[in-house]
């Protein structure tokens, strides 16, 4: 049996062999190997450079009358524009911020009070609400209501009323001039 | 496989291909003298009906892949070709989507079958587990196939439906993003789901290959539940079965084609041959008909599940471990069970009108700070309604299989099968709807509690106190049993 240690592979006095080691070894590549695979797989499922690129639009809003509104796409959802009245904008600001779901301020929801931007997707299960045209269901705030799960939403698109957890979400934009707004 | 002692075949070529590779000899053994219990009723035709409808979804599938251009902008052009101009475009495509409810409609029957006659009790248990790994894959592989011909319905319902991964805490946007590989549904949306649509079916197929394999280890259940014991108690599978699933099928394929011919569109809604409009939501979205019981299910948990009720409902799953699943109560006795009990429902009724009257401004209890928020809380119901599937052999654990001789057990589950239903009703309709006042979000509520309640607390319960009927000594007995009764009466 003296021939065969040289087959046993280096055994050392612990019980552990170079073979075993160096199967670990292969294992531990391996697995960094797959995952060095899978994370740019993964990512590549991620929006692509062209998707991001369409992350800004400028809207001209000279044509938007007072207690108009006008929708945008940006980023494939629609951004909800409202040119309010007075009253909507004092009931907007005369809510108690103590009472609502999500506690946030008219102030800290627009750049100009008299121009509510904000995305037009619920925050429920992603539907569109209703209350861009006139003629639409405005809800009991007079703002917007999601038809497909009952939410209700103010004249600063805060959630009011149904399963939807946040308010519209404000998009990041800014006023170039005047009449003119960059989202994105 | 291959080295078992093998029979000769008399044709010269099969008896080559077989010494070679025993193809022939393992269909034999498996589909031709396979023995299998003499006393299936019709309930066990299903199984080959489901078979045989995977079949015809690829098939007419990938035919319609040839036609199909999986872009936002031809997609649903694509589809109206199809069903215009390509030659029979209209039929194979009515085949495929008819196809897909008439799948659903076999694969339930099939589980129904398997749940009233007790197939998912040992030692089936991996059998069971591998069919309900075969349903989640047909509900995805439904799911994204109806989003593909992109009309309304198609774009609204991958809307609501991904979305409702965004109710995952902290990494839930962020999964959805991935799904979509944009800001919305959108082209690459479309491009993925059309590779995932094409692949699942293949997935599906090798995991009926090893649901049958499991199959045939165990052999099959029966109506009477009980073990086969001898050569008296079964027939070989051909002629006997394959004449009878044949004949089944045929009057599946019967009815599947008065569908297909006459209301092709009478399972689809109307809005989904309208193109998708990412401007415009569809005044009341529905999913097909196989989701809408588990839609309603999601939709029943309208109320955030703040800290009051979240322990509350740990106290009672403390009473239900110690004394409904123990067969002996192991930390606490009666007494302190009672009290734990009555703690554990008053504190969650708290949470619940605590959450329902916000103005009452209790602590902690404000919407936006409750752990579980209405939409997580939908979400874990939906999935959690599917797990008790997955569990069932572990919360049934009485000897008896068959309901036939489990009278309680009977009752409980024909009650459910009955909710089940009326659940898919509630599902149907749109959110506000109501009766007599009452919204019907309320009865979901009530029947969803049923549902979880039958798994969670009624199986349990049963599988130690239900005494059962006396079982027949053995299936050839009950069989020749039930003939002389049978002759005596005509005689
Ligand atoms: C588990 C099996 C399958 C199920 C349950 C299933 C389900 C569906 C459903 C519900 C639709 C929507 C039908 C409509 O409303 O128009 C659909 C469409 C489609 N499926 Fe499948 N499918 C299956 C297998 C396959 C396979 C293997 C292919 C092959 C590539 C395929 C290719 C397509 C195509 C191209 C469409 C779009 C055309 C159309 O809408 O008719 N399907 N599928
Ligand atoms: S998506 Fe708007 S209420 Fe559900």
């Amino acid at each position: 049996m003296s021939a065969g240690a040289n087959i046993q592979n280096g055994q050392h006095d612990d019980g552990e062999t170079r073979r075993g080691f160096m199967q670990m070894l292969a294992g531990a590549f391996g697995a960094v190997g797959l995952g060095a695979f899978l994370v740019p797989a993964v990512n590549s499922l991620n929006p692509a450079k062209d998707t991001l690129a369409l992350s800004t639009v400028e809207v001209d809003l000279s044509d938007v009358p007072v207690g108009g509104s006008k929708t945008v796409m940006w980023q494939g959802k629609p951004i909800f524009i409202r040119h309010r009245t007075a009253e909507e904008i004092t009931e907007a600001e005369d809510v108690d911020v103590q009472t609502l779901t999500d506690k946030q301020t008219d102030e800290s929801r627009v750049e100009k009070p008299e121009w509510l931007v904000v995305v037009g997707v619920c925050t429920h299960l992603g539907c569109i609400p209703q209350g861009q045209k006139t003629t639409d269901n405005h809800g009991e705030f007079g703002g917007w209501f999601c038809s497909c799960h009952g939410s209700q939403y103010d004249t600063s698109g805060r959630i009011r009323k149904g399963p939807a957890p946040k308010n519209l979400a404000v998009p990041p934009y800014k006023f170039v001039n005047d009449t003119t707004i960059k989202i994105g | 496989m291959g080295n078992h002692p093998r029979e000769q075949f008399d044709n010269p070529v099969v008896e080559w291909v077989d010494s070679r590779l025993p193809i022939f000899t393992i269909l034999n053994k498996e589909y031709g003298v396979f023995p299998t219990p003499k006393n299936f009723n019709y309930f066990w035709n299903f199984g080959a009906i489901a078979m045989f409808m995977l079949v015809t979804m690829i098939v007419t599938g990938i035919i319609l892949a040839m036609h199909y251009t999986a872009n936002v902008n031809l997609a649903f052009d694509s589809v109206e070709r199809i069903m215009r101009d390509v030659n029979g475009g209209w039929l194979l495509r009515y085949i495929h989507m008819n196809g897909a409810s008439f799948f659903f409609i076999a694969v339930y029957i099939h589980i129904f079958r398997g749940m009233y006659y007790g197939s998912y009790k040992r030692p089936r248990e991996l059998l069971w587990i591998l069919g309900m790994v075969i349903f989640l894959l047909m509900m995805a592989t439904a799911f994204i196939g109806y989003v593909l011909p992109w009309g309304q319905m198609s774009y609204w319902g991958a809307t609501v439906i991904t979305n409702l991964f965004s109710a995952i805490p902290y990494v839930g946007e962020h999964i959805v993003t991935l799904m979509w590989g944009g800001f919305a549904v959108d082209n690459p949306t479309l491009t993925r789901f059309f590779a995932l649509h094409y692949l699942l079916p293949f997935v599906i197929f090798a995991v009926v290959f090893l649901h049958i394999w499991a199959l045939h280890v165990t052999g099959s259940n029966n109506p009477l539940g009980i073990d086969v014991k001898g050569p008296q108690d079964t027939i070989p599978f051909n002629p006997y079965y394959t004449m009878k699933d044949f004949f089944g099928l045929i009057v599946f394929v019967m009815i599947y084609c008065m569908f297909i011919f006459y209301m092709p569109d009478a399972l689809g809604h109307s809005d989904n041959y309208i193109p998708a409009n990412p401007l415009s939501t569809p005044a009341h979205i529905v999913p097909e008909w196989y989701f809408l019981p588990f839609y309603a299910m999601l939709r029943a948990i309208t109320f955030n599940m703040n800290v009051y009720m979240l322990a509350g409902l740990a106290l009672l799953a403390v009473v239900l471990v110690e004394f409904v699943w123990r067969h002996k109560p192991k930390y606490l006795n009666a007494p302190i069970g009672f009290l734990i009990f009555a703690a554990g429902g008053a504190l969650a009724l708290f949470g619940f009108l605590a959450d329902m009257n916000q103005d009452w401004e209790i602590p902690m209890s404000a919407a936006e700070v409750a752990p579980v928020p209405a939409k997580l809380g939908g979400v874990l119901t939906m999935f959690g309604s599917i797990a008790m599937l997955f569990i069932m052999p572990w919360l049934d654990t009485h000897p008896i299989r068959s309901a036939r001789f489990r009278p309680l057990y009977k009752a409980t589950f024909l009650l459910l099968f009955v909710l089940f239903v009326a659940l898919g009703y509630i599902g149907s309709q749109p959110a506000d709807a109501n009766v007599a006042g009452i919204p019907l979000s309320v009865f979901g509520l009530a029947l969803t509690g049923y549902y979880f309640g039958f798994f969670l607390v009624i199986l349990p319960l049963l599988s130690r106190f239900e005494k059962g009927r006396k079982l027949p000594l053995s299936i050839h007995e009950a069989v020749l049993a039930k003939k002389q009764q049978f002759q005596g009466v005509s005689a």
